[in-house]
């Protein structure tokens, strides 16, 4: 789960991590409020969305007075803004985040992430800052250092020292840089994250070392025990089909192709979308019912496909293990009267009480094409489309 | 012969009280697995389908000498349930529970170091040695006695592997899912050594998919040191990257992890990687063929 910067400085701030004085705000007016209280000289107007960089499109901006706030502030509001990570449809934005202007002396890179080649939570760290640090990773791969941290112990404080020694973080500061990593690691571990990216790191020329944006993935199966991280959730930011799905625990991934799936088990889920797109089709959703999925679960995963109005045709693809194919033909049957089939349906059921699965089907009186594999299904599933 | 589990393997089931468990339970059962005991705290002394109940691991390895365990335990508890299994010396734990938060896993694997005992998974289908023990989730009927080894991180994908080989005459010495987490207790490299040392093991399945880079790791090592066919299959390759594949493993993320990698790396190491999940098992009777081991595979 991803969350704003404004709500990542938040939590940051409680782990003593210094950041730049803001707040958010919902419409110009508000804007300007905040920067009058906020009292500086330059102000920081940025766009509030879940994506990477909005500072090349246009998303941030420097205001030198309160109506250069309410300017910039009108101006972002309602903007869609496209940047590398939001695909080319882009992000409506609805928020901003107003913040004091800071002194940049340097830029640098950090960011907490889980290593799997390790299993540790690894930090990294960089003096190349303010870039994509993809780019720093292939251009200057000796210009990126490391420390892998042992969950016992945490990040100790020689380990930050040492960061901040080979990012060439001015002498005198490094005790603060590295305060700043162990506050870092902190929020990281108690809030259950994934990612912690701050990019940039700023030395200041009042000598601070500072947060000027924070980028927080959490980790979805921790969210259980974060009550608090979990309100955050911006559903603006989210596929609607895909809020849906989550509500019935399904995992949904809307795509940009006509052909709707269903399928049981992601890795399953993963090779129908390839074997459609083997054939010339392309997969609207990746959808995973599951194992324990209900008729009724069942049911709504048909419904949020068949609400796509994309999807031209559905391609159910089955190999029941604990999932009975009874329960997914129950389930398919059911949606299909309640909102109606009108495109094409494909379905494959194998594995546990596949006899009893097609037997209703046939019964059904709806009409549905049987397919033998895999394989058999996309093909019938990509001419039926066309 | 088959790795890891055997007829001889003796089964503990934690959390065995709980509904899946209590449903899988039944079917190992009906598969012929020895299952000794179960274990849910405070349900001690409860005898549930004929099989003993236990507070404790420790408990339950005294009385039954299991040596090895399934978790069914909840995702909040399951960590714990691996280090208790972990703590009872057992050889090996296969811990099919998902959605285990990955910060308690780092946790897990720092605590097994320097122990004896073996993960596998978790957020996996379990492991089966055809005709002598299935653990796990799968289903029984589509596996056959024979001489194909099959490792995998998905567990659908598993079953359509193994039911292709099947369908073809060609049968399994053992299945092994290890899991689509990103942190987990057993990788392909593990199970490809198993599968090099097992006598009765003549040729690999191996099935990866987008994420992280355990199939590069593991096409070095099979070029370096495997002495059987290996065939392959990579699931992903046309999901768009960010966006996590409903495995916590699998996204693509940085430009790492992607299909067109995994697939190159793998055909660098001279394993023939199927174009479609469809044709794995054809991909390799095609392999087989042509190392001449096709007779020998041949399920009579």
């Amino acid at each position: 789960m991803n969350i704003h910067e404004y709500q990542g400085k938040e939590i940051l701030r409680k782990y003593g991590v210094s950041v730049p004085n803001g707040k958010v705000a919902f419409s110009p007016e508000e804007a300007v409020k905040v920067a009058k209280e906020l009292g500086s000289n330059v102000i920081v107007v940025k766009a509030q969305i879940h994506a990477g960089g909005r500072g090349k499109a246009g998303g941030v901006k420097i205001a030198k007075n309160l109506e250069e706030v309410r300017t910039y502030a009108k101006e972002l509001l309602g903007k869609i803004l496209v940047t590398h990570q939001t695909g080319p449809e882009g992000k409506e934005v609805k928020r901003l985040y107003i913040e004091e202007g800071s002194d940049i002396k340097k830029e640098y890179y950090l960011s907490f992430v889980l290593d799997r080649a390790t299993s540790r939570v690894t930090l990294m760290g960089s003096e190349e800052g303010g870039m994509d640090i993809e780019e720093v990773a292939e251009h200057s791969p000796e210009k990126i250092f490391k420390e892998v941290i042992d969950p016992v112990s945490g990040l100790l404080p020689f380990q930050a020292r040492r960061m901040a020694f080979s990012m060439n973080i001015p002498a005198k500061l490094v005790n603060k840089a590295a305060k700043l990593m162990l506050g870092l690691y902190e929020a990281f571990v108690t809030k259950d994250a994934s990612i912690l990216e701050i990019n940039p790191l700023v030395v200041t020329g009042s000598e601070e070392v500072v947060a000027l944006d924070a980028k927080f993935n959490f980790d979805g199966n921790g969210l259980y025990r974060h009550k608090d991280i979990v309100e955050l959730r911006d559903y603006d930011e989210e596929d609607p089909k895909e809020i849906e799905a989550s509500k019935y625990d399904l995992s949904y991934i809307s795509l940009d192709g006509n052909i709707g799936c269903m399928v049981n088990g992601a890795g399953l889920a993963m090779a129908t979308m390839d074997t459609i797109s083997y054939y010339g089709g392309k997969p609207a959703n990746f959808l995973d019912v599951g194992g324990g999925a209900t008729a009724e679960k069942v049911t709504e995963a048909f419904k949020i496909i068949l609400s796509d109005p994309n999807v031209k045709g559905i391609f159910v693809n089955i190999f029941g293990g604990i999932m009975k194919c009874d329960v997914i033909a129950e389930g398919v049957i059911t949606a299909a009267k309640e909102v109606g089939l009108k495109v094409p349906l494909v379905v494959r059921l194998e594995g546990t009480n596949v006899g009893l699965g097609k037997e209703l089907l046939n019964a059904s009186g709806l009409n549905i094409v049987a397919a033998d594999s895999m394989a058999d299904g996309a093909e019938k599933i990509v001419e039926l489309v066309g | 012969m088959s790795v890891y589990i055997n007829a001889d393997t003796k089964v503990i089931v934690q959390g065995i009280t709980g509904e899946t468990a209590l449903f899988h339970t039944k079917q190992m059962l009906e598969y012929g697995t020895k299952i000794v005991a179960g274990v849910t705290p405070g349900k001690g002394g409860q005898v549930i389908e004929g099989v003993p109940v236990f507070n404790t691991v420790e408990d339950a390895v005294k009385v039954t000498g299991a040596n090895v365990s399934v978790i069914y335990v909840p995702a909040p508890f399951a960590a714990d349930a691996i280090m208790e299994a972990v703590d009872a010396d057992l050889d090996l734990t296969i811990c099919i529970t998902e959605h285990i938060p990955v910060l308690d896993m780092v946790k897990v694997k720092r605590y097994m170091e320097g122990k004896k005992t073996r993960l596998v998974g978790p957020n996996c289908p379990g492991v089966i040695s055809a005709d002598e023990c299935k653990i796990g989730i799968m289903p029984g009927y589509i596996h056959t006695k024979g001489h194909v080894g099959v490792v995998s991180r998905s567990g659908t994908l598993t079953y359509e592997a193994v039911h292709q080989l099947t369908q073809a005459g060609i049968g399994q010495t053992t299945a092994v899912g290890i899991g689509g987490d990103p942190v987990n207790g057993t990788n392909f490299i593990d199970v490809l050594q198993e599968f090099n040392n097992d006598p009765e093991t003549y040729a690999v399945v191996m099935i990866g998919e987008i994420g992280g880079t355990a199939e590069e790791e593991a096409a070095e090592w099979i070029k370096a040191n495997m002495t059987k066919p290996v065939v392959g299959f990579i699931g992903g390759q046309t999901a768009p990257p960010g966006k996590r594949m409903g495995h916590a493993g699998a996204i693509i993320s940085g430009g790492k992890g992607t299909a067109k990698d995994k697939i190159k790396a793998m055909n660098d190491a001279g394993i023939e990687v199927a174009p479609t999940p469809s044709v794995i098992g054809e991909t390799l009777i095609k392999v087989i063929k042509e190392k001449g081991l096709y007779e020998q595979c041949k399920t009579h």
